[in-house]
C-alpha cells in the first residue's frame, strides 16, 4: 500500500503508525455529555467503501495525516494534514 | 539424446554434473532437465502419495514431477525445479522420496493399495481412536507421503532483499513483453522488464517460426540489445514476478546465486518489492495435459515442452515419438521433430476435421485411453471410431490446450473470466489498477497478436503516464488463428491423472462431487487437488472442468478457486532476508555499554535497548548478592546508574508550557524556571499512560523524560495532540534521547561525588530537591537535575552523548573511591518498590490516576486529555482495585508478581477475586520481602491480612496490607 504524504511524497505505507478512524482528531468540548464522549473515545463505523483515518509518518517527517481511502479497493484517494483537515 | 543443428547452447562448452551420485555432462545454456533427458534420463521423482515414478512433464516454473535436492547440510535446498535449475559445473543433484532408490522404491507399495487410499481417505478412516491421530496415523502418514525434506539444520546461505521503482513494470519476456518494453523505453519511460528466464524471449526460444524474416530468438536478441543499451531500462533476468499487492507493489523474486556454484557473500535470493506506475503482465500461457489412463508415466510430457527441448536445446525427449493433442499446436510439434530428423510414430488429434501432413501419420479423431511401461513409456494405446491400436513410443507430447497465467491478475480479489471460443480463463477487465494483461495471458495466442497486443498494452501505459505514444511499425510474424477440442478427459477405466504432484486422479474428482462437495473450493481441500508446490498450475482447470461436468453444471459456473501469491515458491529465507541472528531486530546501546560490559554486567533487554542487569563483584555468586550489595551501597554512600534510555523530549515555544498543561494531568505553565515536576499523562479514555519528570530549562524552554518503554509512543502522542486537537498553540518538540547521556548519582555521599566531578562546587541552597540548571565537567556544559527514583538524596548528570563513556568511568571509578559505585537494574527495581514508586508494571494501561492514589494530580482548574473520561462515575469507585503494599505475616515469605489476592478465609476462585501482585522484591533495607499490589478499596484495608495465591507456582502467603511507601515515608533522605 502506498501513501502519499503531503510533506514528503508517495511512501510505503511501512513508513507510517496507523492509529484508526479519524473520528479521533474531533474531540469534544470538556463539558459534552457523557453519550458523545462515549461516541468519541470508544465508537467507530467499519464501513465497508471509504472511510477517513489518521496516519503517523512516524518513520519520516512526523506529519499526522488524514488518509481518505476505499476499504472494499483499497484504493488510496487523498491524504491531507490533520492541521489542515476540513 | 541430443539432436544435431537445433538449440541454444553452447556445445564447445562441456558442463559435468551429478545425478544421484552418477556423472554426467551436459552443454552450457542447459537446464538441469534439459540435460537429463539428453542423458536419456527419464525417471526423476517418485510422486507424493502413492511414489509413483515420474519423468519430465514440462520445461518451466509450473513443473510438478521433476524435483530435486541440490545441496547438503544447511545449505540444502529441496523441491528445486529440475526446469529452473540451470546447470553448472559441480552441480550435485538428488532425487527425493524415494527409498531405498529412486528405481527401486519399497514405498510404491502404497500404489497397489490404491483403491483404498483415495480422496477423503484420512478423513474417513484415522478417525477412531481419537488419540491415535496425533500419535500414530499422521507421523505413519507424514513419512509415507511428501517430497523433499529440510536438512534440520541452520542455513548459512545469504538472501537479500532490495526495492525498486519504475514508471513501467513489464513482467515476461516473449514477444508481448519484449514489444511492450521496447515501445515505453523508445517513449523515454523508466522500464524494468522482468524475466523468470535465466534468458529473455520467452516462447520465441522455443518456435522455428520468424519474426521480421529471422528467427524470433535472434529478433529478440537484437531487442535485448537494444533495451540494454538505454539508461532508462533495467534488466531482470531470473527475476519471478510472484505477487501483486496494493497501489502498484509487486513481489519478485531473483535468483541471484543458484545457477553458480556457491562462494562467500553471493547471496542466492534476492527478494524484491518493485513500485511501478503501470505494469504490463506479459505472463505467457500454460500448456495443459489431458487425462487418461497411467498418463502419468515417465517419458509423458507437454506437447509445448517437447518443442521447447528440440527447439531451444537441442534435445529429443524420445526416438520414436508420438503426439496427442486437441489443437494445432501439437501438430507444430510434430513437424519440428520431424524437421529435426526425429522419428514420429503418430500425431493423435481428437478432432475429426484435424489438418493432415505428408511428414507424419495422423489420427484424426483418435484418442490415446492408456499407456503402458514399466518405469518409463513404452507404448501407447490409441482409441478410435475403428477400435484400439497399441503404438510403440518412449515419449508422448500431449497438449490439451492452453491456459493464459492470470494468476496476477487475480491476487487483489478479480476473478478470471470464462472464454467459450478459447475454452480458457482470460483476465477480467481492469483486474488490478494499473495493470494491463497482454499477449497469451490475455488470450491472444498468435505471435503477431502477442506482438499487437504488447504494443497496445505500452500505448495504455504510455497515456496513464502521461507520456506520447511513439509511431513504430510492427514486426511481422505468424497469425494463425487458435482453436482448441473441448478434451479435459479420455472416457475409460483405471486412474487417469490430473494433479501429478498430489496425485488427484479425475475419480477423485467425481468422487467429491458424488460426496456432495460440490463447490470448487470444497472439492480442492477434500482431493488435495492444486495445493502441492506447483499449486495445480497445469490441472486446476481441467479439474474443474470434470467437477463442472460431475455437477452438470457449466465452468464459468463453477468457476476456480482463489489464485494467491505467490505465483511460484519463495523460500522463507528470502521474505525474511537481513532479519537472521544480529539482523532480527536493531540493537540500541548506552553510552556506557562497552564499561559496563567490560565490568562483568549481565546485560537484559528493555525494549530495543540493552541494560546492566547488575555489576557482579568478585565473591558474589547470585544475582540476589550482588543485588543487596548495590542497595545497601546506595542507601549507605553513592550509586551510579545509566538512565539514558528514558525517553527524553525537548519542548519550546511560547505555548510549551500551555502545551504541557493540555498533556499532563498536572501544571507545569507555573513550574519556575529551574525547577522540576513530575508529571502524570492519561490516554484520552482516563486510563495513565506514562509518567516522568520534566524541567524547565528556560521560559519557553523545557525537556520532559518518559519511561524508556514508553518513549515512542509518548512522542507520537505529543504530536498528536498538537497537530490534531491544538495545532494553533506555538510549541515545537524533538526527541533527544539519544543526544544526550544522563546518569543517576544516588546516595547520601551524591553531593560529594558530584563535587569532584563538576568544575563548579554545588552550593546546597542552590540546588534544592527537584532543582535544575546548566553545570559543565571539564568545560563540557551539561544538565543537572535534583531529581530521585531511589528515594536518596540523588542527581541526575546529563551531558553531550559523546562524553558518556568517559563520564561514567570518571562517575564509577569516583563513587568506588568514596565506598559505593555503579548499580543495575535490579537494585534501582528493589529501591523504586522500597518507596512505592510506579513503573508500567503498575501502570499497565488499565489503571487510572484515582487508582494509584494519585487523582489529586488531576487538576480540576484546567482542561488535560483523558480529564473528562477519567472522572467516570465507574473509574473513581471506591471499590476498585487500587495500589497498596503488601509484607508476607506468616510462615511463607515469599510473594510473587502476577499472584492474585483473596480475602484470607476465602476459596481463591476467581468469584472471590480481589485483586493481583504487580512488583514483588526483597528489601535488603528492611530485611524482607515486599510487594505492591492492587487491592479491592486497598488503601482503606491497611492492616488488615489477606491471601496471595500464585496459581501458577502453587505459592500461597498470608499477606499485610501496607501503605506503598515502605521505607522513608517522610521523604527525609531525599530532600537532605
Amino acid at each position: 500500500m502506498r501513501i502519499h504524504c503531503p510533506i514528503c511524497g508517495e511512501r510505503d505505507r511501512r513508513e507510517f503508525y496507523y492509529k484508526g478512524a479519524a473520528a479521533a482528531a474531533e474531540r469534544p468540548d470538556p463539558q459534552a455529555d457523557a453519550a458523545t464522549w462515549n461516541d468519541f473515545v470508544h465508537l467507530r463505523d467499519n464501513p465497508a467503501g471509504v472511510t477517513r483515518d489518521l496516519w503517523y509518518h512516524e518513520a519520516g517527517c512526523a506529519a499526522w495525516i488524514v488518509v481518505t481511502r476505499n476499504t472494499a479497493t483499497h484504493e488510496v484517494l487523498g491524504a491531507v494534514l490533520a492541521e489542515d483537515r476540513a | 539424446m541430443r539432436v544435431a543443428g537445433r538449440g541454444l547452447i553452447d556445445r564447445s562448452r562441456s558442463v559435468p554434473f551429478t545425478f544421484d551420485g552418477v556423472r554426467y555432462a551436459g552443454f552450457a545454456g542447459d537446464t538441469l532437465a534439459s540435460a537429463l533427458l539428453a542423458n536419456d534420463v527419464r525417471l526423476v521423482g517418485r510422486s507424493f502419495k502413492y511414489h509413483r515414478p515420474r519423468g519430465i512433464l514440462t520445461a518451466g516454473s509450473e513443473e510438478p514431477n521433476a524435483l530435486v535436492t541440490v545441496g547438503v547440510g544447511g545449505r540444502q535446498d529441496p523441491n528445486v525445479r529440475a526446469t529452473m535449475q540451470e546447470l553448472f559445473e559441480g552441480l550435485e543433484v538428488r532425487s527425493q522420496n524415494r527409498w531405498p532408490s529412486l528405481g527401486f522404491d519399497l514405498m510404491s507399495v502404497s500404489d497397489l493399495a490404491a483403491p483404498f487410499l483415495g480422496a477423503g481417505f484420512y478423513y474417513k478412516t484415522f478417525m477412531w481412536p481419537r488419540a491415535f491421530w496425533e500419535k500414530l496415523y499422521e507421523p505413519v502418514i507424514r513419512r509415507a507421503a511428501g517430497l523433499g525434506a529440510l536438512s534440520r539444520q541452520h542455513n548459512t546461505d545469504v538472501y537479500e532483499k532490495a526495492f525498486a521503482f519504475c514508471d513501467l513494470l513489464v513482467i515476461g519476456s516473449g514477444p508481448a513483453g519484449l514489444m511492450a518494453a521496447l515501445t515505453a523505453a523508445r517513449a523515454g519511460a523508466d522500464v524494468i522488464l522482468a524475466e523468470e528466464d535465466s534468458r529473455f524471449g520467452g516462447r520465441l526460444l522455443a518456435e522455428v517460426e520468424e519474426v521480421d524474416g529471422q528467427p524470433g530468438a535472434d529478433w529478440a536478441g537484437g531487442v535485448i540489445a537494444e533495451l540494454e543499451a538505454m539508461p532508462n531500462v533495467r534488466l531482470m533476468p531470473r527475476t519471478t514476478v510472484t505477487g501483486a499487492y496494493d497501489n502498484g507493489t509487486y513481489g519478485a523474486l531473483e535468483r541471484v546465486g543458484h545457477h553458480r556454484r556457491r562462494r562467500p557473500h553471493l547471496p542466492l535470493e534476492c527478494f524484491w518489492r518493485i513500485v511501478a506506475k503501470q505494469t504490463v503482465l506479459a505472463a505467457g500461457a500454460l500448456e495443459r495435459p489431458v487425462a487418461f489412463r497411467n498418463n502419468d508415466r515417465p517419458g509423458i510430457m507437454t506437447a509445448g515442452a517437447v518443442r521447447t527441448y528440440l527447439n531451444r536445446w537441442g534435445v529429443s525427449p524420445g526416438r520414436a515419438m508420438t503426439v496427442f493433442g486437441t489443437n494445432d499446436s501439437a501438430h507444430r510439434t510434430a513437424r519440428d521433430l520431424v524437421d529435426a530428423g526425429v522419428h514420429v510414430a503418430a500425431l493423435i488429434d481428437s478432432r475429426h476435421d484435424a489438418p493432415a501432413s505428408d511428414a507424419f501419420p495422423v489420427i484424426r479423431g483418435g484418442q490415446v485411453c492408456g499407456s503402458q511401461g514399466r518405469q518409463g513409456l513404452e507404448s501407447i494405446t490409441v482409441r478410435r471410431p475403428s477400435g484400439e491400436e497399441r503404438i510403440q513410443t518412449d515419449c508422448l507430447a500431449m497438449s490439451g490446450g492452453w491456459n493464459p497465467s492470470v494468476h496476477l491478475t487475480c491476487h487483489t480479489g478479480a476473478r478470471p473470466v470464462w472464454r467459450e471460443d478459447l475454452l480458457a480463463f482470460v483476465p477480467a477487465e481492469n483486474a488490478v489498477p494499473g495493470l494491463t494483461p497482454a499477449g497469451a495471458c490475455n488470450g491472444e495466442f498468435s505471435t503477431a497478436g502477442c506482438l499487437r497486443d504488447g504494443r497496445a498494452a505500452a500505448a495504455r501505459a504510455l497515456t496513464a503516464l502521461e507520456r506520447p505514444v511513439p509511431e513504430a511499425g510492427l514486426p511481422v510474424a505468424e497469425d494463425d488463428p487458435y482453436r482448441t477440442d473441448r478434451l479435459w478427459a479420455v472416457a475409460g477405466k483405471g486412474r487417469a491423472w490430473l494433479d501429478f504432484q498430489n496425485d488427484v486422479t479425475v475419480k477423485d474428482v467425481k468422487q467429491a462431487a458424488v460426496e456432495n462437495f460440490r463447490s470448487v473450493e470444497h472439492m480442492k481441500r477434500f482431493t488435495t487437488q492444486g495445493m502441492a508446490t506447483d499449486q495445480g498450475k497445469n490441472s486446476n482447470i481441467a479439474a474443474l472442468a470434470v467437477l463442472a461436468d460431475a455437477t452438470g453444471r457449466e465452468i464459468a459456473e463453477t468457476g476456480t478457486t482463489t489464485y494467491r501469491p505467490p505465483y511460484s515458491p519463495v523460500s522463507i529465507a528470502a521474505l525474511g532476508a537481513g532479519g537472521q541472528g544480529d539482523g532480527f531486530a536493531p540493537e540500541r546501546l548506552t553510552t556506557s555499554h562497552a564499561a559496563t560490559v567490560e565490568m562483568d554486567a549481565p546485560m537484559i533487554e528493555a525494549g530495543l535497548w540493552y541494560r546492566p542487569s547488575f555489576f557482579r563483584r568478585q565473591g558474589e555468586k547470585t544475582w540476589r548478592q550482588s543485588c543487596d550489595r548495590e542497595v545497601n551501597m546506595v542507601r549507605r554512600s553513592v550509586g551510579v546508574c545509566d538512565v539514558s534510555t528514558l525517553g527524553k523530549i525537548d519542548l519550546q515555544g511560547p505555548d510549551a508550557g500551555a502545551f504541557l498543561d493540555f498533556v499532563y494531568t498536572n501544571t507545569f505553565s507555573t513550574l519556575k524556571v529551574g525547577r522540576t515536576r513530575y508529571g502524570l499523562m492519561l490516554r484520552e479514555d482516563g486510563h495513565v499512560m506514562d509518567d516522568g519528570t520534566t524541567a524547565r530549562l528556560g521560559d519557553n524552554h523545557y525537556v520532559m523524560t518518559t519511561t524508556t518503554a514508553a518513549a515512542g509512543e509518548v512522542m507520537r502522542h505529543l504530536e498528536f495532540v498538537h497537530q490534531c486537537h491544538c495545532p494553533q498553540m506555538n510549541v515545537r518538540f524533538i526527541s533527544v534521547t539519544e543526544q544526550w547521556a544522563q546518569f543517576a548519582v544516588a546516595g547520601p555521599k551524591a553531593r560529594e561525588l558530584l563535587g569532584r566531578i563538576l568544575d563548579d562546587p554545588l552550593v546546597p541552597g542552590d540546588w534544592p530537591f527537584m532543582a535544575c540548571g546548566a553545570v559543565s565537567v571539564q568545560d563540557v556544559p551539561g544538565r543537572l537535575f535534583r531529581i530521585s527514583f531511589s528515594g536518596e538524596h540523588a542527581y541526575e548528570l546529563a551531558l553531550p552523548a559523546c562524553y558518556g563513556d568517559a563520564l561514567f568511568r570518571q562517575l564509577v571509578s569516583g563513587a568506588e573511591a568514596l565506598g559505593g559505585g555503579a548499580y543495575g537494574m535490579e537494585a534501582l527495581n528493589v529501591m523504586r518498590i522500597e518507596k512505592g514508586f510506579i513503573t508500567h508494571a503498575e501502570i499497565h494501561g488499565r489503571v487510572t490516576a484515582f487508582d494509584i492514589g494519585m487523582q489529586r494530580m488531576v487538576s480540576q482548574k484546567k482542561d488535560c486529555i483523558g480529564k473528562t473520561m477519567s472522572e467516570r462515575p465507574g473509574l473513581m469507585d471506591r471499590g476498585r482495585a487500587r495500589l497498596v503494599g503488601l509484607k508476607p505475616v506468616g510462615a511463607v515469605k515469599l510473594i510473587t508478581a502476577g499472584a492474585h489476592l483473596y480475602d484470607r478465609e476465602a476459596d481463591p476462585v476467581r468469584q472471590n477475586h480481589q485483586g493481583y501482585v504487580t512488583s514483588n522484591c526483597f528489601s535488603p533495607t528492611l530485611d524482607g520481602v515486599l510487594a505492591l499490589a492492587f487491592l479491592q478499596r486497598g488503601p482503606e484495608r491497611l492492616g488488615e491480612v489477606v491471601k496471595s495465591v500464585d496459581h501458577v507456582r502453587g505459592i500461597e502467603t498470608l499477606c499485610e496490607v501496607v501503605d506503598p511507601v515502605f521505607f522513608d515515608p517522610e521523604g527525609g533522605r531525599v530532600r537532605d
